[in-house]
């Protein structure tokens, strides 16, 4: 088991340097020249040549990528050229509001859909099979961001029960911090409700028809106990590792919410930074949460073992 | 018999989003484009079917051209994703060695993205522009056919009809293309159905947020964006764009399902 | 207690499938005796698991119950409450599946699955509990049971797994054991010591044994009485001697009569030059690495291996799973690389690769063992067949034609041509793979173990197939298996392998009349026959 972790978190490492030459080979793209593009218009000649000279444009790109790279290793990612604050910074302050509310999101899912969908999939084809799955479809075609304008609309401006606009930090008031985080909270929840749904069921209705768990009844177990102790164990591990797609991809996605809601998230620095062209903060986004996306799948195949135990002999 | 409802409803849904598209691209009832202050937010009525926006252009043409607009760039980032993807996908499954580790080393790396981040990243690289959008989505999606694909051709060559096909002295690259290929288009078609559905909505998400389809240019994403301010006063404008959406994912996700009950070797 | 009075009696059982309501088993009656060993035998589609699960109340959905009662020692199963059915389940009938593979929860240690069923069914402590698991483990001869308590499934070999689920299920000691072809993904010598362990351990404790089988083999060594059924109908039942030596209805003789005999002994006009020949071969597999800085290991599967066949002559080369035999067939097709020695094709040595590989393709051919998977499933039957002729150098389409006309008027498939695969039966398909193999008539076949995956019936059609072909086309053949019954009819040379080596060859008749090497008379021991 610990040769499995070990590889495991070994075989990350060649995955983190290519994530990090994308990013640098992406940036290095952009049509115009590097020190201008991370410094912005304002700069002055002596501050270009001094970003000329750290970027090590003079020099060949591999070296130029290790520069950088080592950078990035010391936890330098630049300056902002909007407002001049250190990068890395900015982004961890913003990661934390988007995190907070896709993690919570997520647990609530969770922990709706997997017993959902192993219901469903128990009684699979009858009615209740039919609407939990309808119902499921139904969640995840709707755009999130849609989803959040109605429950703005709904909530915020009909109703007058949720702030429409602004986020007030949880460790600032709770109370305040909670109201303006529940609806978006609640969008992202009922949307990963649908998605999760299915995919428990999916992988439910796979065991089922194993012989192990006819092997269980056949020994005479309840069916309460043939499920949780013989389905679930078995559903679930797939599940896990859509959970860990779905944490990365909503990530990536939130700059939706983040804008519908105007939480401070990352999303919405990314995009700021896109439209005001500070290419520091772009850079760092990027990179930043590529490696979280990263670590994230890490995570879940380090506790794959856990549920499936011919995984962790190979 | 579910099967049936999951196809016939999808079918319906896609198929109606497919005729009102082909029309669009084609004839609106107003141009898109076409500005009419007088006549600004009136709400849905004879004239004006679903209403119009805040400089008096028509929602329902908009709506029409819109699905279009983001039926065509879907469309064709699924092709050139599906494209690629299976011809690196076939290359690396069939020839392993270091081929298939350089381009797995590739492909890993872009995979390692959140989809829409990378399509972000790409866009600003190239721009926005539809190209950029087709070819910001693709990158963003081909490496998922390339998994699929790839995963295939392996579990493929361990079948005996392709060690028949070498048997009766077949060289490698007829073996691929006459047994192992076709075999393919299954499990490519069930990714194709759920991309075609993720493109739609990250293009329309992509629009909402400004980084997609520029205004006035209308698409279904950038027409929710514009709706943010008449939230209240001119609901429709917010209902309409983003019915549309759900309406299509709908009927793609149920299509999808359909598709891959039917394609399940365990019903045939 | 009245000793004959039956302590299973199911009258007049009928199931029918939802889709179609078609009847799965159709008025099926039968009892069973306190502590008797029955067997039921049929093939495919018979009915006869459909009819045991219905014991249990284990119907898969899809399949409902239409008609008929079963009663045991007075209890009328079938309307019993789900409560009181499950009480029965495991403490009085407990269940052997097929599939050693699925059957463990690999998710759970060995230790707790076992423990369930005593914890569901007695007041026992969880010490108790594990003194029985481990008496009854080392019963079943596993070889470390206090290890095994904590191992998971994924670490043991098929054979094992399925003496473990023995060993579960007799821990309860149920009145009634049904074992649902319980060995059936074994090979023969392990099915053998899995069987035997069943009848012993059923003996000790009075348990009745109900055996779900289509091995008529090993009906007429384990079981006292016999029912068989036909599409979801009984056809006879009786004492098992009395049914298979003297069979009162024309399905049963026909199921007796598929079972490979001795065929007469054929003296074959062979040239005395061998056709192909296989000198010192050797293939080894490179094992995988154990951790970071160990030596990658190799696995030796045939071991410096001579054979020859001459031109006409069937070889059959026979062992138990890791033999060798199926790599051995590869390596001197040249479908496996060999890592020592050589193959000579006529005198001449083949190639490893290359084109000068190609005339040697033409003359030799693989039938492949798994009908299902030895077809592209998107080809028509036709084109299959005559794809191999394509690479024939100078034929018309018109030549090819008529050559996969011919071929398939051979075979019995007239007609067919247009066909898929899926549309077929497993028995068709095998069908198809001979005549691709066939169509370039080749000069040698390697038939891997060609007959396995089907019904008796078909077994034995598609065995006088082969035997017929090669009597009108005279190619040689190197028939691979692990049945000896098969080999016994069709070879006129046997070959033992053992660990990657021939422990031993010689002709039919010497091989079973006066085998030499104690695995082959294990491997003798172990094929039930009549």
């Amino acid at each position: 088991m610990l040769a499995y972790l070990v590889r495991r978190v070994a075989m990350t490492v060649p995955t983190l340097l290519l994530v990090a030459l994308t990013v640098f080979v992406l940036m290095r793209l952009i049509p115009g020249d590097p020190a201008l593009l991370m410094l912005g218009d304002s700069a002055d000649a002596a501050q270009l040549a001094e970003a000329r000279r750290q970027l090590g444009l003079d020099q060949p790109v591999p070296l130029q990528f290790m520069h950088w790279l080592v950078q990035v290793l010391q936890g330098d990612f630049g300056h902002s050229i909007a407002n001049g604050q250190a990068v890395l910074p900015l982004i961890l302050e913003r990661f934390q509001v988007s995190a907070s509310i896709v993690l919570v999101a997520v647990a609530i899912a969770a922990l709706i859909a997997v017993p959902a969908g192993l219901i469903a999939a128990w009684k699979q084809n009858k009615p209740l099979d039919v609407a939990i799955v309808g119902g499921a479809t139904l969640l995840l075609s709707v755009p999130s961001f849609w989803l959040g304008l109605l429950l703005l609309l709904a909530f915020g401006m009909k109703l007058g029960w949720l702030p429409v606009v602004g986020y007030v930090p949880l460790t600032e008031d709770f109370g305040q911090g909670l109201l303006y985080i529940v609806l978006p909270i609640a969008t992202l929840a009922l949307i990963e409700t649908g998605v999760l749904t299915r995919m428990s069921r999916a992988s439910a209705i796979e065991v089922l028809r194993l012989e192990y768990v006819t092997h269980a009844r056949a020994k005479g177990a309840p069916e309460s106990q043939v499920l949780r102790r013989h389905v679930l164990p078995n559903a679930f591990a797939p599940t896990l590792t859509l959970i860990g797609l779905v944490l990365g991809h909503l990530l990536g996605g939130i700059a939706v919410l983040e804008t519908v809601f105007t939480l401070p998230g990352l999303g919405r620095l990314l995009v700021d930074a896109i439209f005001a062209r500070d290419y520091p903060v772009v850079q760092g986004v990027l990179l930043f949460t590529a490696l979280i996306y990263v670590a994230i799948n890490l995570l879940v195949d380090l506790c794959y073992p856990l549920f499936d135990p011919r995984v962790a002999a190979q | 018999m579910r099967l049936r409802a999951n196809a016939l409803i999808g079918g319906v849904l896609i198929g109606a989003v497919l005729v009102v598209a082909l029309i669009g691209a084609m004839w609106t009832p107003y141009d898109p484009l076409e500005i009419d202050l007088l006549s600004k937010l009136q709400s849905p009525s004879a004239t004006h079917w679903l209403g119009t926006d805040e400089f008096g252009r028509d929602v329902a043409s908009r709506a029409m051209a819109g699905a279009a607009s983001s039926g065509f760039i879907a469309l064709f980032t699924v092709i050139c994703a599906v494209l690629a993807g299976t011809a690196v996908g076939v290359l690396a499954g069939f020839l392993r060695g270091w081929t298939d580790r350089v381009l797995m080393a590739f492909n890993d790396a872009l995979l390692a993205f959140p989809g829409i981040l990378l399509a972000l990243a790409v866009m600003v690289v190239i721009g926005a522009s539809r190209i950029g959008l087709v070819v910001a989505l693709t990158l963003a999606n081909a490496p998922s056919v390339v998994r699929v694909v790839r995963g295939t051709v392996l579990s493929l060559r361990e079948k005996e009809y392709v060690e028949a096909s070498r048997m009766i002295g077949n060289p490698e690259w007829v073996t691929m293309l006459r047994h192992v290929l076709p075999n393919c288009i299954a499990p490519v078609s069930v990714l194709a159905t759920s991309m075609f559905g993720w493109v739609l909505l990250a293009e329309s998400a992509l629009s909402f947020l400004g980084l997609g389809v520029a205004p006035p240019a209308p698409t279904w994403g950038n027409m929710l964006s514009g709706a943010r301010s008449y939230l209240e006063s001119a609901v429709w404008l917010g209902l309409v764009p983003g019915l549309c959406i759900a309406l299509t994912l709908l009927g793609i996700n149920l299509l999808g399902d359909a598709l891959r009950d039917r394609l399940d070797p365990r019903m045939q | 207690m009245n000793a004959e009075a039956p302590f299973l009696h199911v009258d007049g059982l009928k199931l029918v499938a939802e889709r179609g309501g078609n009847a799965v088993v159709d008025g099926v009656s039968f009892d069973v005796k306190r502590g008797e060993f029955l067997a039921i035998v049929g093939e495919s589609g018979s009915g006869k698991t459909m009819a045991a699960r219905a014991i249990l109340g284990l119907l898969p959905p899809g399949i409902r119950h239409a008609g008929g009662r079963i009663t045991m020692e007075g209890t009328e199963l079938l309307t019993l409450a789900p409560e009181a059915l499950r009480q029965l389940r495991g403490a009085k009938i407990g269940m052997v599946f097929q599939e050693p593979m699925v059957s463990l929860n690999p998710a759970m240690r060995i230790g707790a699955q076992m423990a369930e069923g005593l914890k569901l069914h007695t007041n026992l402590s969880d010490l108790q509990i594990r003194e029985r698991i481990l008496a009854m483990l080392a019963r079943v001869q596993i070889r470390d049971p206090e290890r095994c308590i904590d191992a998971w499934p994924h670490e043991f070999s098929g054979g094992m797994r399925q003496r473990i689920m023995l060993a579960s299920v007799m821990l309860l000691k149920p009145a009634l054991l049904i074992a649902d072809e319980p060995t059936t993904a074994l090979d023969t010598l392990t099915q053998g010591e899995v069987l035997d362990l069943m009848t012993e351990l059923a003996r000790e404790h009075g348990t009745a044994v109900l055996l779900i089988t289509h091995n008529l083999g090993l009906v007429s060594r384990y079981a006292q009485r016999v029912v068989v059924l036909r599409k979801g109908e009984l056809v006879e039942t009786g004492v098992t001697a009395h049914v298979l030596h003297a069979p009162a209805h024309a399905y049963t003789r026909q199921l007796v009569d598929a079972l490979p005999r001795r065929g007469p002994t054929t003296t074959r006009p062979g040239t005395p030059e061998p056709l192909i020949e296989a000198r010192q071969l050797s293939v080894s597999f490179p094992t995988a690495k154990r951790g970071w800085f160990g030596r990658a290991g190799t696995h030796l599967a045939v071991d410096a291996v001579d054979l020859t066949v001459h031109a006409g002559e069937t070889v059959a080369v026979v062992g138990g799973s890791g033999s060798g035999k199926t790599t051995l067939g590869r390596a001197m097709l040249r479908l496996a690389a060999a890592s020592g020695g050589e193959v000579l094709f006529r005198g001449q040595p083949v190639p490893a690769s290359g084109k000068a590989l190609q005339p040697f393709r033409l003359a030799c051919q693989l039938v492949f063992q798994d009908p299902y998977s030895s077809l592209n499933p998107r080809q028509r039957i036709g084109d299959a067949v005559r794809e191999p002729l394509r690479l024939v150098p100078g034929m018309s389409a018109a030549q090819m034609q008529a050559r996969v006309d011919e071929v398939l008027d051979e075979v019995g498939l007239t007609g067919f041509a247009r066909r898929f695969p899926h549309e077929l039966s497993g028995g068709q398909r095998q069908r198809v793979a001979i005549a691709r193999a066939i169509v370039r008539r080749p000069a040698f076949v390697v038939a891997d173990e060609p007959v396995s995956a089907l019904d008796m019936s078909i077994q034995a059609q598609v065995l006088a197939l082969f035997q017929s072909l090669q009597k009108t086309h005279g190619f040689a053949c190197l028939f691979i298996s692990h049945d000896l019954a098969a080999v016994e009819q069709i070879a006129d040379r046997v070959v033992v392998m053992e660990a990657g080596r021939i422990v031993e060859q010689g002709t039919r008749d010497e091989v079973f009349d006066a085998p030499q090497h104690a695995y082959t008379r294990a491997l003798l021991a172990a094929a039930p026959v009549l």
